[in-house]
């Protein structure tokens, strides 16, 4: 199993977490879908050749729904949502672009200790996906922290979703029930986020989230 | 037997970079030409160039000191020197136990430093403004170079450039995406010390954004021709680096017969070919950048560095 299998695994995880990075550095918002359309490409790319590896079909299925869902439909559809909304400008970032890939490299190194300390018995593959899982997670989370635009801060939460599922793929005897609720609870998740997104502008006239705080009577 | 074959390899590869050097540069400048359905000057020109500068008399300013004057001789020197020790058409040079990856970043870190302070000795404005601009990319440029150095070394188990060649020109490397992100940083870190387009444009002596052409401003004579040779040099170095470590097909390994060196040599002419056309292709469909975007495109390189060296943590080796 090792050599060229394992090699490839580790190509796909690995940019999966490069394309990650790409995200935290793309500061418009139609280029910012694009990578996010490529970060799901990856995903169906990376779950493939584990269905591949581990001789399991119903991943297959889950690839496939990365692929139409989230690499097609969702980008698509927030594409629509940001010409409707009238955002193409530019998303302000709360930190500068350095600190923030800083930020990043920080937290794939302490993903990295954590999973590979943890999981010394595991199989390699393994332990090899759940640190570049949780890594992908982790910048997901950092993207959501830095973004003031809401639309950017989806894109967050859906690529962190995205670690999840690589997380659940590289586990081996993930129940299918399991991926396939996750998936349509991001679907579900992504519907009620479009309809707040539309509401919040309704209200506020603006998708950045500090509006909301200084409506809240907040100091900033 | 074996000594003065080594030693007869590292004599003609001096002599080969050195003679490549301004041919590589005609080069991408005639591509770069047709690319704009120019003409373009003739391949030589970078020759006749130099030949025409070592005739003319050298005029120094009235305040230059003697570091002023001995600075051309030591970039020349230091860059030729780091030029010949990368691998090009056979690994089995004489001086490769020298060529450390590190030793050639220092030297070529101690040429850019007496560049800067060249600039800086006359005391004209520009040559303050390009000394600090060159300063402020290289800070950058270097810590990203050190990163790849790292990946690499972790990589081939050696920071000795022939050793690396080798290792990676063999099959056991397998595929790995730390190399790939290696390669695109020690590319953009490249462009960024040769100072092509999107950090510097060579072509111009005009714009209020150049770095290099800044510094040198004040050099005439056979100090503008050495400044002039060592800048080809370096465009080589880089190019000759790119290509023993990412595409080390055809090199020849240590102790080979002439025709593998023969062989080697082919493989470098074209490889040197290939480089120079993207090189050119690249810098035609881009836009030069404002300077105060270059820190954002070289820390991409280094974080792509950075990156590399921790995805090589959960690779094959755990």
């Amino acid at each position: 199993m090792h050599g060229l299998s394992f090699d490839i695994a580790h190509l796909l995880a690995g940019s999966l977490v490069l394309v990650s990075f790409m995200l935290l550095y793309q500061d418009r918002l139609y280029a910012l879908l694009n990578i996010y359309a490529l970060h799901a490409l990856v995903l169906a790319l990376a779950v493939a050749s584990q269905a591949y590896v581990q001789d399991a079909p119903h991943l297959y299925i889950t690839a496939a729904i990365a692929l139409v869902f989230k690499a097609i439909v969702i980008p698509i559809a927030l594409h629509r949502m940001i010409v409707k909304l009238g955002i193409h400008r530019e998303i302000e970032t709360v930190v500068g672009i350095g600190p923030t890939m800083l930020l990043g490299i920080g937290l794939v190194a302490l993903s990295m200790v954590v999973i590979l300390r943890v999981t010394t018995e595991a199989d390699p593959l393994a332990r090899e996906d759940l640190a570049f899982a949780l890594s992908v997670v982790l910048l997901g989370l950092l993207m959501m922290v830095t973004r003031r635009n809401v639309v950017s801060q989806v894109v967050g939460f859906m690529s962190l979703e995205n670690g999840l599922v690589l997380a659940a793929t590289g586990a081996k005897g993930m129940p299918f029930v399991v991926e396939i609720s996750v998936a349509f609870s991001i679907l579900i998740a992504f519907i009620v986020i479009g309809i707040f997104l539309f509401r919040i502008r309704e209200r506020f006239d603006t998708v950045d989230v500090h509006a909301l705080d200084r409506f809240r009577g907040e100091r900033l | 037997m074996a000594l003065i074959l080594n030693l007869a390899v590292q004599a003609a590869q001096m002599l080969l970079v050195l003679a490549l050097a301004p041919l590589l540069t005609g080069f991408v400048r005639k591509v770069k030409a047709q690319l704009l359905r120019r003409q373009g000057p003739p391949l030589i020109q970078p020759y006749r160039d130099i030949i025409r500068l070592l005739r003319k008399d050298v005029v120094l300013a009235d305040n230059a000191s003697w570091l002023f004057r001995a600075i051309p001789y030591l970039i020349f020197a230091a860059t030729w020197v780091a030029a010949s020790l990368v691998p090009t058409f056979g690994t089995g040079l004489m001086f490769s136990w020298s060529a450390d990856l590190i030793a050639i970043i220092a030297l070529l870190g101690s040429a850019r430093f007496f560049l800067a302070l060249a600039g800086l000795d006359v005391g004209t404005a520009f040559g303050g403004i390009g000394s600090s601009r060159e300063v402020m990319i290289a800070s950058l440029a270097e810590p990203a170079m050190l990163m790849i150095v790292f990946t690499l070394a972790l990589v081939a188990g050696s920071t000795q450039l022939s050793t690396m060649a080798g290792f990676l020109a063999s099959g056991e490397v397998g595929l790995r995406v730390s190399l790939g992100m290696a390669m695109i940083a020690l590319i953009m870190v490249a462009i960024a010390e040769n100072a092509r387009i999107p950090v510097d444009n060579p072509a111009t002596h005009l714009e209020l954004t150049m770095v290099h052409e800044a510094m040198v401003l004040e050099y005439s004579g056979r100090h503008l021709a050495l400044i002039d040779l060592a800048a080809e040099l370096k465009l080589l170095l880089y190019i000759s680096l790119i290509a023993c470590l990412f595409v080390p097909w055809g090199i020849a390994p240590p102790d080979a017969p002439p025709t593998a060196l023969l062989v080697g040599a082919v493989a470098y002419a074209m490889k040197l070919a290939a480089c120079g056309f993207l090189l050119a292709l690249f810098e035609t469909s881009i836009a030069k950048m404002r300077v105060f975007r270059v820190p954002e495109f070289l820390g991409a390189a280094l974080m792509l560095g950075l990156l590399a060296t921790l995805l090589l943590f959960v690779s094959r080796s755990l």
